[in-house]
């Protein structure tokens, strides 16, 4: 078993395609249920961590609050679960929420 | 009532009060002498009881020949004078050749509240801490513990003995633990409590009475945790719920054989209305602060489990409540409950496709989980299942459900 880092970004800028405040607490029951599964198949390597939604950026120029007019897409949450192989975490990946709001799924093998 | 049978109820009810108090007051060091006496008080009770009659208060009587008891022994053992007395002397402000004991209320409660700490401590194993608990704590008798682990009585006491020898080894001091400690000790003692509980409701024993005692004297045990200001916090609570609403169906889960009834032919006439109040109950005290222990998550569940009728808000909570439960802590058990969950949310398609993802190849609940999903959906793979968890399963309990099921499949 290897561990794996799951980073999950989309897009918190475009104002027309953010999510309404249904879809969003629809978006809570999904993202519950897929922790849940990934939870019963015992692969959550790490307890789950809220990540605080603004934070800052640093760069050459100096210290900025997010959110970030510079970056399109931000991070929205990571988590780091157990899989076989890079097949077997894609395939946990692909029920992630975050994509049916058009974000993606980072995928980094510990090594 | 005759002294034949008054006497094994107070040695049940007295015998570890009386233990505790004597522990707490000559340490964990002594604590055979504090038995020996706490027992040869109980055979003077015998003896004088059958020949004078009961006492009005036995109670009473058993109080003052304890300490009667522990003064002679202290008069006529040399050794328990010098290591014991100088100890009690130097942790108390009487002085003199006149020891302390006392037995009221208060002091009962908190010696036994100060050995649940000693007992449940992560030194010994868990089987050790819960028969050393059933021994010390709640005053079953090495057979009777025996008879609910089956297993010989041999094993249970060289268990014991191992275990008390342990807690003398690492010299652990009886004293309640402060305010701060107690967070860091407290899970594990609802943990060992909770599998004393567990012990007695899922035990295969046939002897019902003792299963429903060992319940009970887990409940009571807690039930101290809630009384005592420090020790009522909220997981202690949401363990109190739980075990209620557990317990409300314990007459209806088994039937006169002794087998197994499943959750879903249990007669709901038979649950015990007033354990479910009484669980939510202490579920609404349980609510209280921030902390959300695994205990919370359970009693939540089992309260959605003392609702008969299957309502889509039903099965949506008590998945809800398996997420949180599985990504607070895994456990196999969980994983397969909350695909049963899933199946009543989702559809049984969806499930067998979770299902399927766990590996939990080696459990027969995992065979099962699976062989009624397919019922109904593919009955070929269904038998199959049911066939694999039969050969799977240990106990005769466990293969009697389990061919009662796969006779449920309609014939292929």
């Amino acid at each position: 078993m290897n561990e794996f880092l799951l980073i999950f970004r989309r897009d918190f800028q475009t104002k027309e395609i953010q999510p309404s405040p249904e879809e969003l607490q629809q978006q809570l029951k999904q993202w519950q249920e897929w922790f849940g599964g990934i939870a019963a198949q015992d692969k959550l390597a790490r307890p789950l961590q809220r990540w605080d939604g603004h934070g800052k950026i640093v760069d050459p120029k100096g210290v900025t609050d997010g959110p970030y007019a510079e970056i399109k897409e931000a991070i929205g949450g990571l988590i780091i679960i157990k899989a076989n192989d890079y097949e077997e975490a894609a395939a946990i990946a692909q029920g992630c929420p975050i994509l049916s709001l058009g974000g993606n799924v980072e995928i980094r093998m510990a090594i | 009532m005759d002294s034949n049978q008054l006497i094994p109820k107070l040695f049940r009810t007295e015998y570890q009060k009386i233990v505790s108090v004597l522990c707490r007051l000559f340490g964990i060091q002594h604590i055979e002498i504090a038995e020996d006496i706490v027992s040869d008080t109980f055979l003077a009770a015998a003896e004088t009881w059958s020949i004078k009659g009961i006492p009005e208060n036995p109670v009473a009587w058993l109080y003052t020949v304890a300490k009667n008891k522990t003064k002679n022994h202290y008069k006529r053992n040399s050794v328990f004078e010098q290591k014991i007395v100088t100890e009690i002397q130097h942790n108390s402000t009487k002085s003199g050749d006149e020891i302390e004991i006392d037995l009221s209320d208060k002091n009962i409660s908190d010696s036994q509240l100060a050995m649940i700490f000693t007992i449940c401590n992560p030194c010994n194993s868990n089987e050790a801490q819960i028969a050393l608990a059933l021994n010390l704590l709640c005053g079953f008798g090495v057979s009777e513990i025996s008879e609910a682990f089956l297993t010989n009585r041999e094993v249970i006491y060289k268990r014991i003995n191992r275990a008390k020898e342990k807690l003398k080894e690492e010299n652990i001091t009886i004293q309640q633990p402060s305010v701060t400690e107690i967070k860091n000790r407290l899970d594990n003692v609802l943990k060992t409590i909770y599998l004393l509980f567990s012990e007695g409701y899922y035990s295969t024993s046939q002897n019902t009475i003792l299963r429903q005692d060992f319940c009970a004297e887990a409940m009571r045990l807690v039930y101290l945790l809630i009384q005592n200001k420090t020790t009522n916090l909220p997981a202690v609570n949401a363990l109190m719920a739980l075990m209620c609403f557990h317990a409300s169906r314990f007459e209806a889960r088994t039937n006169e054989k002794g087998e197994i009834i499943l959750y879903e032919d249990q007669d709901e006439t038979l649950w015990n209305t007033e354990l479910i109040d009484r669980g939510t109950y202490y579920l609404g005290l349980s609510s209280s602060g921030e902390q959300l222990s695994k205990y919370h998550l359970e009693a939540g569940i089992a309260y959605w489990h003392t609702q008969k009728e299957d309502t889509p808000e039903k099965w949506a909570r008590i998945l809800e409540l398996y997420n949180s439960l599985l990504i607070l802590e895994y456990s196999p058990i969980a994983a397969l409950n909350r695909t049963y969950a899933l199946s009543k949310v989702k559809g049984k398609e969806i499930a067998i496709a979770e299902a399927e993802k766990l590996s939990l190849q080696d459990n027969h609940f995992y065979h099962s989980l699976l062989g009624s999903l397919y019922t109904g959906h593919d009955n070929a793979k269904a038998v199959s299942h049911f066939e694999m968890a039969y050969s799977l399963a240990k106990s005769p309990a466990d293969k009697t459900i389990i061919l009662k099921n796969k006779n449920r499949v309609p014939s292929v």
